[in-house]
């Protein structure tokens, strides 16, 4: 290749031919790039969590003589919430399914659902939390709790925004119907809602199981 | 009633009267200055009647262009007054020896030079960063805006409300005295029991999710914008780095959002996370803090290395030398990036082994960055070099940013950080790559892309003034740092006891004053070339004979940038089209989709600061009121589905019939 443009490159077409403009352009269909924008964002909210499970790794047995997870957590009732939320994925499945159909109603009730599985989870875990705390073994007690509450407490943030989100998004489906803009949104409140799912089972997984066994 | 103090702490948290500096005439004369001006702009503007056009052309808009400008306007603004905190400390530090105590008290100096690392990096390098790739990045593609406008709008506010937050630390209350990365168990609320560090938190914090957000949109942007024909190998350089930048930024200010939010935790409710006690451990955030710092300076310097091979490209009139090593050697870089948090805490003593790991690494970064400055070297090899303001500046880059590199390396090697951490080596290291890397860089882009902004050149003598000030300036200043660090001297110190080495405080003083000539010389420069603009004027919108689309249309572009999306051949794709005689289209124009301007992001930024300042003060009804204002309005915001609109077909035609006849009147006059 030269390094300079003296002529067009050997080969080249009839410069006559080539177009250098799109003449016969369209409007460019809205929201092309959410998907990609929205993915992209997921993944920085994934770094703000992979830093809360490593401080919980390096602090996460720093017990300065308090309560350990083994004296704490009941796995039961994390058992229990744990399912409301794998539960709650699967039916927002089935809303994005109705969603596919053009079923407004049907996409409205299973979104309905979600939202009370996702608000269960909720309701346990502050239950839970207000239990630990109830015991003395409050944020404040040592590292190894504040890493704890900071971990689950921003998951459990993230899935009360969720639940925001997810009814403001009912009553706009129930006000413009299943238009392109809502899909997108919808199909965006999916990757979010589904993406806190497999936080929350890296959650169960290095906080509570793990826990139970050191 | 309002002498029960129970009461004015709910509505003032701990904002008294005692808070404002009324006792420190230092203070009390710049907020006077601030304030007197303050008022004449307010007043200028609206005895102008200004106020609906700003906020209707400007404040408003979604126009990548006006929101780059709108950047760079914040990060000279900001560089004003981070430059002040820095001639401040030169001056403090040239005459504070033996007796002699200086101006400054010690907690108002500490505050000094944090207020300094804090303004320099956050809101004068990443808002020029930020504006540069806004207003470049869509016209290089061919794109008529970014992929989320109102993103962008929104994220400029959040980064000018945590600005607002920084200068309003200066007024009311007091800014960190921790240095620039608030490390504990300093910044706790131990050892900072007072209202700095939850400044500099919420600051950073705000400004943070604007520059993300950004981040975000300019990824997609590239991604899914580019003109038909530009595959990612056909790209301009300057779009590639400024990818790999909002990569690392993605990648990055998490972690900083994160470690923020915990340290908040700490202050806040006391948890037990970066303390001494309870188990907390303080390096951790060290460690997390330097995942965001380091990748952190290559987002600052990755984009102007694009703009450096713009430059040189286009003033040696050659394609740019290397252009598939110039890719891999700035995604290299991109990835090196992760793998040398550690250098900056060698003395940690996480053992030979971590540290020799750390240690290769960066060494290891010097080979692409190696790399590039031969590619830029090759590019004017046998050119026909044009010593323009923007490939002067590019110059000055190459020889400074070599020898801050150089020092680098030194400060590479662990046994040798030993002797020189926290000494005034590294700190003159770090200004040399981020004065000669980032500043040149900027003023380069500034000078370039200038004439396309505002279809004016700028005036060159008060340019060269400003470039012969600011780079033998930058010498003065800063190499007797680096001889007083190898004589042991350590950084953020305010006073002296040793009479020797006032001599080289004193170069640097002066130094420093030749800085501030060179940034008035700046200054003075726009508001010369404003006044001379008819003579100045591009009527081609190719003024440097460029080779990269934005140069394809007018200058400044109109609001679509492009009447027809061009269709790409060539990674030089507009020195292609000029050699190949392409035909501008002069009829069969359409009405242009574009999106609708909106006060969203305004109103957002100001709950986010209102927030802020809530929070920092204790005062829990604003913070609370506040955030309840940040949700609500986005849910609003959400409601409107009417974003776009149709630049009418009329209005097109008229635009392009302009600048048709600017370009014939241009033929006859060359002719």
């Amino acid at each position: 290749m030269s390094a300079t443009h003296t002529a067009p490159p050997a080969g080249a077409e009839d410069a006559t031919k080539l177009a250098f403009y799109q003449i016969d352009e369209h409007d460019h269909p809205e929201g092309g790039s959410t998907m990609l924008g929205f993915w992209i964002y997921l993944m920085s909210d994934c770094l703000i969590f992979a830093c809360l499970f490593a401080i919980y790794g390096v602090l996460g047995a720093n017990y300065a003589g308090g309560p350990a997870p083994k004296d704490l957590f009941e796995l039961p009732l994390v058992a229990i919430n744990t399912s409301m939320l794998l539960l709650s994925s699967i039916t927002y499945g089935f809303a994005m399914l109705a969603m596919e159909k053009q079923q407004i109603r049907a996409t409205q009730l299973w979104l309905a659902i979600t939202g009370l599985f996702g608000a269960t989870f909720i309701g346990i875990e502050l239950y839970e939390f207000a239990t630990l705390i109830h015991e003395g073994a409050t944020p404040q007690r040592s590292a190894f709790l504040s890493a704890f509450f900071t971990l689950v407490g921003t998951h459990g943030l993230h899935v009360t925004f969720g639940l925001i989100w997810l009814v403001t998004l009912m009553v706009q489906v129930g006000k413009h119907g299943l238009i392109q803009a809502n899909k997108r949104r919808l199909m965006c409140l999916s990757m979010f809602w589904h993406f806190l799912d497999v936080i929350w089972i890296g959650v169960f997984t290095f906080v509570y199981l793990l826990g139970m066994l050191r | 009633m309002f002498e029960n103090p129970a009461i004015l702490k709910t509505i003032f948290g701990r904002l008294t009267l005692e808070s404002l500096p009324l006792h420190e005439p230092i203070v009390m004369g710049t907020f006077a200055a601030v304030a007197v001006g303050g008022i004449a702009l307010l007043a200028a503007i609206t005895y102008f009647k200004l106020w609906t056009w700003l906020w209707k052309e400007w404040l408003t808009s979604v126009d990548h262009k006006k929101v780059g400008i709108m950047y760079m306007i914040l990060g000279t603004v900001m560089l004003l007054r981070g430059f002040s905190d820095a001639i401040m400390m030169r001056a403090q530090q040239a005459m504070a020896f033996g007796a002699n105590e200086g101006f400054l008290p010690a907690h108002h100096y500490d505050q000094v030079f944090t207020a300094h690392g804090v303004i320099m990096i956050f809101f004068v390098a990443m808002p020029f960063v930020t504006g540069i790739m806004n207003y470049v990045i869509p016209l290089q593609i061919g794109a008529r805006d970014v992929s989320f406008p109102f993103l962008n709008n929104m994220s400029f506010w959040m980064t000018a409300s945590g600005a607002v937050i920084v200068m309003m630390s200066l007024f009311i209350g007091e800014f960190a005295r921790t240095g620039w990365l608030a490390m504990p168990p300093l910044s706790g609320i131990a050892y900072s029991p007072d209202v700095g560090v939850d400044y500099y938190i919420w600051a950073l914090q705000i400004a943070g999710v604007g520059t993300l957000l950004s981040g975000v949109n300019l990824i997609a942007t590239i991604v899914k914008m580019r003109a038909p024909g530009m595959s990612m190998m056909k790209m301009p350089i300057f779009c590639w780095t400024a990818l790999c930048t909002n990569v690392l930024i993605v990648a990055a200010f998490p972690v900083l959002t994160a470690v923020l939010a915990l340290l908040s935790l700490d202050r806040y409710i006391g948890t037990a996370i970066f303390t001494n006690e309870l188990g907390g451990n303080p390096m951790m955030y060290v460690n997390l803090i330097w995942i965001w710092g380091h990748p952190e300076v290559y987002i600052l310097i990755l984009p102007l290395f694009g703009v450096f091979s713009e430059v040189t490209s286009t003033f040696s009139g050659k394609r740019l030398f290397g252009y598939t090593s110039m890719v891999y050697a700035t995604v290299v870089i991109t990835i090196l990036a992760y793998l040398v948090w550690l250098h900056h805490f060698f003395t940690m003593g996480s053992g030979a082994s971590v540290n020799s790991f750390f240690g290769i690494t960066t060494m290891v970064i010097s080979i692409p960055t190696g790399a590039k400055i031969f590619n830029w070297l090759f590019t004017m090899y046998r050119g026909r070099i044009r010593f323009e303001l923007p490939m002067m500046w590019t110059v000055a880059f190459m020889i400074t940013f070599t020898i801050g590199g150089m020092t680098g390396v030194l400060l590479a090697v662990p046994p040798a950080d030993f002797v020189l951490h926290n000494s005034l080596f590294l700190v003159a290291h770090f200004h040399n790559v981020i004065i000669g890397g980032v500043l040149f860089g900027t003023f380069a882009a500034i000078n370039y892309w200038f004439p396309k902004a505002f279809g004016f050149r700028l005036n060159e003598w008060w340019g060269k003034l400003s470039f012969w000030m600011w780079v033998p300036g930058f010498y003065v200043a800063f190499m007797p740092l680096y001889v007083l660090g190898l004589m042991g001297v350590t950084r953020r110190l305010r006073h002296f006891d040793d009479p020797s080495l006032q001599i080289w405080f004193v170069i640097a003083a002066i130094g420093a004053a030749m800085i501030a000539v060179g940034i008035a010389a700046f200054l003075i420069q726009i508001f010369v070339s404003v006044r001379n603009r008819e003579t100045l004027r591009d009527t081609t919108g190719d003024p440097w004979n460029g080779r990269t689309l934005e140069w394809a249309t007018s200058s400044p572009p109109p609001a679509y940038n492009f009447a027809f999306t061009p269709i790409v051949h060539d990674g030089d794709a507009y020195a292609d089209m000029k050699v190949r005689g392409y035909d501008r289209p002069m009829t069969g124009f359409r009405a242009i989709h574009m999106p609708k301007n909106t006060g969203t992001g305004v109103i957002l930024a100001g709950f986010a600061t209102a927030l802020g300042f809530g929070m920092i003060w204790y005062i829990w009804w604003l913070a609370a009121a506040s955030m309840l204002g940040l949700i609500a309005t986005s849910i609003i915001h959400t409601f409107n589905y009417k974003r776009d609109y149709h630049i009418p077909v009329e209005e097109v035609e008229r635009t392009e019939a302009a600048r048709t006849a600017l370009l014939n009147q241009n033929k006859v006059t060359t002719a």
